[in-house]
């Protein structure tokens, strides 16, 4: 495929994929029922059965092998790097993560993974359950909400540039270009280089990612709040429930289940946040979280014990959440 | 259910204006990057992009005719014409002037400056001017003059010019674009059909396990991609694949087929069992069932997921860096060379707006385009 043109393998890749897919399920249906189990002559009742019950393999197996290859074995082959010598390939035991915990940048992106894990879900869904609760009163409500939910379709990268023109800081002087400094200047303060200040930036790249997950939770929190059963809110109403009572004491307690749903998906785009750091600072200036260390020491340092390290604080994090959502799913299917 | 907004034309209103103040806020950013890629450099770093849309205070240098186009008139030389048509710019209209760097705006149009060698200049307001000079004027340019001038808003469509079309300087964003275009197609396509099919098999089908399997797709939507990047940078170096479009093509369809299987089997759960029970009783392989039935019946999920995915692999940046870009960059795609313009031209805002919003512009379209689908994908994927 060396000498084609991208597009065209491409569409070389295309056609083959879809092509060979259409073929597996199509021939291997094919032979399952008429070579291998054939519906006829003296065994064709237990044939039957047989067939029937490969069929829903020969279905799974391409996913299952993708699933597989490129989820499931990762896990174990990282933790497996995250103990072994990067040369030698002898087993370390927890060296790597030793190392870790004896850096202080580690300790700067766990310290900034806790900030962002505790300020980007809470805002998010405040902004989203608000947006979600005032654009359902009016008339023009959708629109409102289609604009709202529209960085949701923007790159970490985009959003990135966009707001660092909202940040940008030209000298004293000078007439400020970005609108965070143009307020500022305004209002009498000397121009700041917002990114630059410890602490206070972390908040500054926090808002981008609260910028685009607002719109998802209010789209989701939208539609809870319209599963509500009007009874209540009228009986409610009947007692004499102002529209504050009626919004924390009546709706959202009943939606309180989408509202964790929720706060946990969008800490999991948190855990996993890397682009809007890599782009706007890269972890300098104290705002480094660990996907984006994790990067650093696999791509920068070539560290692949340390990189695989970070990589399994990552995965330990996520693993309550992982937990839960397996535990919640089971409950449902029963 | 009239809460809130109550029946009180007050509240009423107020639930307006905070609608209205919340859209504006979360607005503002994307429309000052878009305004900013339609405004020249010197536009974007001599106001900020809010007033782009009013006429701006602007200083202008420009010299007078050189001395050698003097007229003797009487016992006087004089040098005639207009600042503006000059340099061939657009007439504006002088606020005020000067002849000093120090004094910009000094003198009001009409009013008469005196310069050191005795010459004295007069400057209306259509940018007309007339030196005067008892003795001849030498040298060979003209006199400085300083001008305040209101300058109306104007817009330049230059910057896409350059950035798509101008070969190296804009960075090569046409290119990008395509490589973009290149990963994504058969990275949206390609899992959408071994989803279907496992996805049918996990809702139709009875089979031993299969509980097992889909709380195994449900723990491996939240893997992060994190600690597949190694392994199988690994595994691809390994088995001759390396860097490259067919590299990128398979990561982007392992990560995504979590999400896909879980969303279609959500989705074709619901569907009617009466259906699919009566072709079974007509003797419907489970083969047709689902080419001919299911398929055509999970559209929608199908479009979902297809939107996802588009939108995620166009979007992606540490997928493509890890499994795409080679040290040659020939195979980059927009979002990195965004990151990359970052680095090198990160004061260039007019090139960096403008790249941002050549890479924007495609999600944007298709969430307008497509939010329907998008929004039923969302509450399937989470809200039960």
């Amino acid at each position: 495929m060396g000498g084609l043109h991208p597009a065209l393998q491409g569409l070389v890749t295309i056609i083959i994929g879809v092509g060979g897919c259409i073929g597996y399920f199509y021939f291997a249906n094919q032979f399952l029922d008429r070579v291998l189990y054939p519906a006829k002559g003296p065994d064709a009742g237990r044939n039957i059965n047989r067939a029937n019950m490969i069929r829903p393999w020969l279905f799974l197996f391409p996913a299952i092998f993708a699933l597989g290859l490129y989820l499931a074995y990762p896990v174990v082959a990282t933790l497996r790097l995250s103990l072994i010598d990067n040369d030698t390939g002898a087993f370390v035991g927890l060296e790597h993560y030793a190392k870790l915990t004896g850096e202080a940048k580690f300790w700067e992106a766990i310290r900034n993974n806790l900030l962002w894990l505790i300020v980007v879900p809470a805002l998010s869904t405040a902004f989203g359950l608000l947006a979600a609760q005032l654009t359902d009163r009016i008339a023009w409500g959708n629109l409102a909400k289609s604009l709202i939910f529209m960085p949701m379709a923007i790159s970490f990268v985009g959003a990135g540039v966009i707001w660092k023109l909202v940040y940008e800081a030209r000298p004293d002087g000078f007439e400020q270009i970005g609108v965070l400094n143009a307020i500022w200047t305004a209002m009498g303060g000397e121009p700041q280089n917002w990114l630059t200040i410890p602490l206070w930036n972390n908040f500054f790249l926090m808002i981008v990612l609260v910028w685009i997950q607002t719109g998802f939770a209010m789209v989701i929190l939208s539609a809870a709040l319209r599963g509500i059963p009007e009874e209540t809110v009228e009986a409610a109403i009947v007692d004499g429930a102002n529209p504050f009572q009626i919004f924390f004491k009546i709706k959202v307690p009943q939606i309180m289940s989408t509202i964790v749903v929720v706060w946990t998906t969008i800490t999991l785009v948190v855990l996993k946040v890397f682009d809007i750091v890599f782009t706007m600072t890269n972890g300098q200036w104290e705002t480094q979280v660990l996907a984006n260390y994790m990067y650093d020491k696999l791509f920068r340092s070539f560290d692949t014990g340390m990189g695989s390290a970070a990589a399994m604080v990552i995965m330990l994090l996520v693993t309550p959440i992982l937990v839960w959502n397996v535990y919640t799913a089971r409950k449902e299917m029963r | 259910m009239d809460n809130i907004a109550g029946r009180k034309p007050a509240l009423t209103w107020v639930v307006h204006i905070s609608v209205a103040a919340l859209v504006l806020l979360w607005l503002f950013p994307t429309v000052g990057l878009l305004v900013s890629s339609f405004r020249t450099s010197d536009q974007i770093s001599s106001s900020g992009w809010w007033n782009a849309l009013f006429p701006a205070e602007q200083n202008l240098v420009i010299r007078t005719a050189a001395p050698d186009s003097q007229l003797a008139e009487g016992d006087l030389w004089v040098v005639e014409g207009n600042l503006f048509a000059l340099d061939g710019r657009e007439p504006l209209t002088v606020d005020a002037w000067g002849i000093s760097s120090r004094d910009l705006g000094a003198y009001q149009p009409g009013e008469t400056a005196e310069f050191r060698d005795g010459s004295a200049i007069t400057v209306a307001e259509n940018g007309d001017y007339r030196v005067e000079s008892r003795e001849e004027m030498s040298g060979s340019r003209g006199q400085r003059v300083f001008l305040n001038a209101m300058v109306p808003p104007k817009f330049t469509l230059e910057n896409y010019d350059n950035v798509l079309f101008t070969e190296g300087s804009g960075g090569g964003m046409k290119k990008a674009f395509f490589n973009t275009l290149t990963v994504v197609i058969p990275a949206t396509v390609i899992p959408i059909l071994i989803a279907a099919f496992a996805a049918y098999a996990l809702a139709w089908m009875d089979f031993p396990g299969r509980a097992l399997l889909i709380a195994a797709v449900v723990a491996l939507l939240v893997v992060p991609l994190q600690l597949a990047l190694i392994p199988l940078l690994t595994l691809h170096n390994q088995i001759g694949i390396g860097k490259g479009y067919l590299g990128v093509w398979l990561a982007h369809t392992g990560f995504g087929l979590p999400l896909a299987i879980y969303l279609l089997r959500n989705y074709m759960v619901g569907l009617p069992r009466d259906i699919i029970e009566c072709a079974k009783v007509d003797g419907a392989t489970d083969f047709q069932i689902f080419t001919r039935i299911i398929l055509p019946l999970s559209f929608p999920a199908l479009a979902s997921f297809a939107i996802f995915q588009f939108l995620w692999t166009w979007n992606d940046l540490l997928v493509a860096m890890v499994f795409l870009i080679d040290s040659t960059g020939q195979t980059t795609v927009m979002t990195r060379q965004i990151v990359e313009m970052l680095g090198t031209r990160g004061g260039n805002w007019e090139v960096l707006a403008t790249a941002a919003f050549v890479s924007i512009s495609v999600p944007l379209l298709v969430f307008f385009s497509m939010q329907r689908f998008l929004v039923r994908g969302l509450l399937a994927g989470s809200v039960k």
